[in-house]
């Protein structure tokens, strides 16, 4: 930018200030944008730059160090293995936008899942499934979720909290689809409730979800029984991690999902051209797109070969996490970036009180993130429990919700809120699940796991500590 | 001279026991600068938050175009026209400029962003108002200079073909060319027929750009008068004094707080 163009008198031709902004916002060169692009990483504006260099320099150590880490079997395994913790931490995302933090997102999805499984087990009758005192408490809960939502004007989490309930009383009978409708139901009920104490009632995330994170710990033993397991024998919960797309299918996911994805970016790009608004240059976006049609043809040719150790089963296809973790990531995408739900959530985010003067409806956007958040959990517990087959009271406790806070963060989500994009969840999650797959094939013992796990996530929150202190000081 | 284009009438206003306007009388006139002065705590703030919707009054009329409205909230007042740019900016540093400026009222159909409507416009308006300091109008505010978002902020007031605009000390953080900046704007907004209010305690910049200066005084409105008739200095003394010669109050005495 020169600085004649701020001592230029005001006098001048408005045709003058139009090319005054014609030159510098819509068509930048390639090497413009290169730099443009340097200067913003050097401003300490990293986004998920480090994430991304972590999952190549992961791939590159554990494929030099064990084997069998890059056999298509370990790929399609490491894949299945992460996406339940990516799928709760995009949800995290929602919330941490906020600046705020949910830890009860890993117990909430063990709730969802021992609902599910007792829908399952007792044919759809909860009602034996928990006793008499449990379920009327459960279906209060759940009407008074249903209430709450009501009252902040959120008409979503009214509605699937009342599908649980009605689901909960009919005693519908068992049945895979309604099972996981109700699971993810329940999950939205328990955001209801989450999200009205912080954003209504005002206490501060971190307590109330403390507390909840507790109270859901307990309520899962209490549905489960001590050292019981409820097994989820049903082959479509099964497949839902174990699952693959047959061949034609796979390829049909990559014909949607990347082509798609090409349509999109190259419309929009080219439409931006066309009325003259501030669009990066063709040839990066053409080389964007085109990176992302190799690496997932890549990537589904691959996954349709034969990746069965033995000779007698044969199998092949993409993985069902694959395409359900893509819905989730293109919805959840579009809603932060192309609806004014999602503007609304990053300008809160970034700051609460021009949000208010702006006129948005701050408590009922704090709300709802948690009830984001604690779908996406249920989400990721139907995952996770069809991974394992059954569901124990340990589920969704331990580290799992650490694990999604942690993916958010180290795909470059800010906790300071404002700052972070789904896709640094997936990125995130990534690096989370490569680690521990790599850890596991190498044989290391599940101390040095955890402790490397622990120091590249502090690696990943002293990267964004360092770079917001950098863009603060580039700022004035 | 024309008509008020809003007009307040004996507002007053108590947070708990402090009494913070007392029968405040005001009026903004199309195509003028208001400026609004007193010293630190006289109400200056709390009177343009009342315009705005943030605090509720507890008696008073407030005419717009004429007509008594009720403003309950910030949109009821965005609705009349009514915009304020607020001391501390009220932008969000993770955004950029055309998001900031459409911030609450975005447009689009069923809640999906036109991007592309939002950015053409947001153009149009800082071309409008011979803005060229900035770079590019995707640039975020986090890497603006302080003028430049001041200029943003004013220009948001703009954009909604808003009537009256009310500044809340646009230049106090400001340095001297910035400053400049923001006042060959303020005197841009009423050459475009909008009614300005301009609260500042720069006597430089109020005798500058304000056609009327109004005092207000330990919550009282002290004089309403034409810069031209007065000095700086009668100027200075309503603001400490709350009357000067024959303006002001009339006899400090009876002012009770």
């Amino acid at each position: 930018m020169t600085n004649t163009t701020s001592e230029t008198s005001p006098k001048d031709s408005p045709q003058g200030a139009i090319s005054d902004f014609g030159i510098d916002t819509t068509s930048q060169s390639t090497g413009e944008a290169v730099r443009d692009y340097v200067a913003r990483l050097r401003g300490g504006e990293l986004g998920s730059l480090p994430a991304l260099l972590g999952v190549v320099v992961l791939l590159i150590v554990f494929s030099s160090l064990a084997d069998t880490f890059l056999t298509l079997g370990n790929i399609a395994n490491l894949l299945a293995q992460g996406a339940s913790v990516v799928i709760i931490a995009m949800g995290l995302v929602f919330v941490l936008l906020l600046g705020e933090i949910d830890l009860s997102a890993g117990t909430a999805s063990g709730v969802t899942a021992s609902v599910m499984a007792l829908h399952l087990i007792n044919g759809g009758n909860l009602l034996g499934g928990m006793g008499d005192t449990v379920f009327y408490l459960f279906c209060a809960l759940l009407a008074l979720a249903a209430v709450l939502a009501a009252l902040m004007r959120i008409w979503a989490g009214t509605a699937l909290s009342a599908v649980a309930l009605v689901i909960s009383l009919i005693g519908v009978p068992a049945n895979p689809w309604v099972e996981m409708l109700l699971a993810v139901c329940v999950g939205t009920a328990i955001g209801c409730i989450t999200g009205y104490l912080v954003a209504r009632v005002g206490i501060p995330s971190f307590v109330v979800t403390l507390a909840l994170f507790l109270a859901w710990g307990g309520v899962i033993l209490q549905f489960i029984g001590e050292g019981g397991t409820l097994g989820l024998r049903d082959d479509v919960i099964f497949n839902v991690a174990n699952g693959n797309l047959n061949t034609a299918g796979s390829w049909a996911l990559f014909v949607v999902a990347a082509g798609g994805y090409a349509a999109v970016v190259l419309g929009r790009h080219f439409s931006r051209l066309r009325r003259g608004l501030v669009a990066s240059p063709t040839p990066i976006v053409l080389v964007k797109v085109g990176v992302v049609l190799v690496l997932s043809a890549v990537a589904t040719y691959a996954l349709t070969l034969n990746r069965s150790k033995s000779d007698l089963v044969v199998i092949t296809g993409v993985p069902f996490v694959v395409p359900i973790v893509l819905v989730l990531l293109v919805i959840g995408t579009f809603v932060l970036e192309r609806t004014s739900y999602g503007r609304h959530v990053y300008a809160v985010g970034g700051n609460k009180e021009a949000a208010r003067r702006a006129g948005i409806n701050v408590a009922q956007i704090r709300m709802s993130v948690f009830v984001i958040a604690s779908s996406l959990a249920a989400v990721g517990a139907i995952v996770y429990s069809s991974k394992v087959g059954s569901v124990d009271p340990n589920a969704g406790g331990g580290n799992t919700l650490l694990m999604a806070v942690g993916a958010a963060v180290i795909g470059g989500t800010s906790l300071f809120g404002g700052k972070g994009k789904l896709r640094d969840a997936v990125i995130g999650g990534a690096v989370l699940a490569i680690i521990q797959n790599g850890m596991g094939l190498l044989d290391q013992p599940a101390a040095v796991v955890f402790i490397v796990t622990g120091l590249v996530l502090l690696l990943a929150a002293s990267v964004d500590a360092l770079s917001r202190r950098r863009a603060a000081s580039a700022a004035r | 001279m024309s008509e008020p284009i809003l007009e307040l009438r004996g507002i007053n206003k108590s947070f708990g026991p402090v009494h913070v306007l007392h029968d405040i009388d005001f009026e903004v006139h199309p195509g003028q600068v208001t400026a609004l002065v007193g010293d630190n705590g006289a109400g200056k703030s709390t009177l343009v938050k009342c315009i705005a919707g943030i605090h509720p009054t507890d008696s008073g009329q407030v005419l717009f175009d004429g007509q008594e409205v009720h403003i309950h909230g910030p949109r009821d007042a965005a609705h009349l026209g009514i915009e304020v740019v607020y001391q501390d900016l009220a932008l969000c540093d993770n955004l950029d400029i055309v998001q900031n400026m459409f911030l609450g009222r975005e447009r689009g159909k069923f809640g999906m962003l036109d991007e592309a409507d939002m950015e053409q416009a947001a153009r149009k308006t800082l071309t409008s108002l011979s803005v060229r300091t900035v770079k590019s109008v995707r640039t975020q505010v986090a890497s603006l200079s302080g003028g430049q978002r001041q200029t943003v902020a004013i220009a948001k007031a703009v954009l909604w073909n808003s009537k009256v605009v009310l500044l809340d000390e646009p230049t106090a953080a400001l340095g001297v060319a910035q400053t400049r900046q923001v006042l060959d704007l303020v005197r841009r907004l009423a050459e475009q027929g909008l009614g300005v209010v301009l609260i500042s305690h720069n006597m430089n910049d109020v005798f500058e750009v304000a056609d009327r200066i109004a005092c207000l005084y330990l919550g009282r409105m002290a004089a309403e008068v034409n810069t031209k008739d007065v000095t700086h200095g009668q100027v200075v003394e309503l603001i400490t004094a709350g009357r000067s010669g024959d303006l002001g109050i009339a006899r400090p005495e009876t002012a009770t707080i």
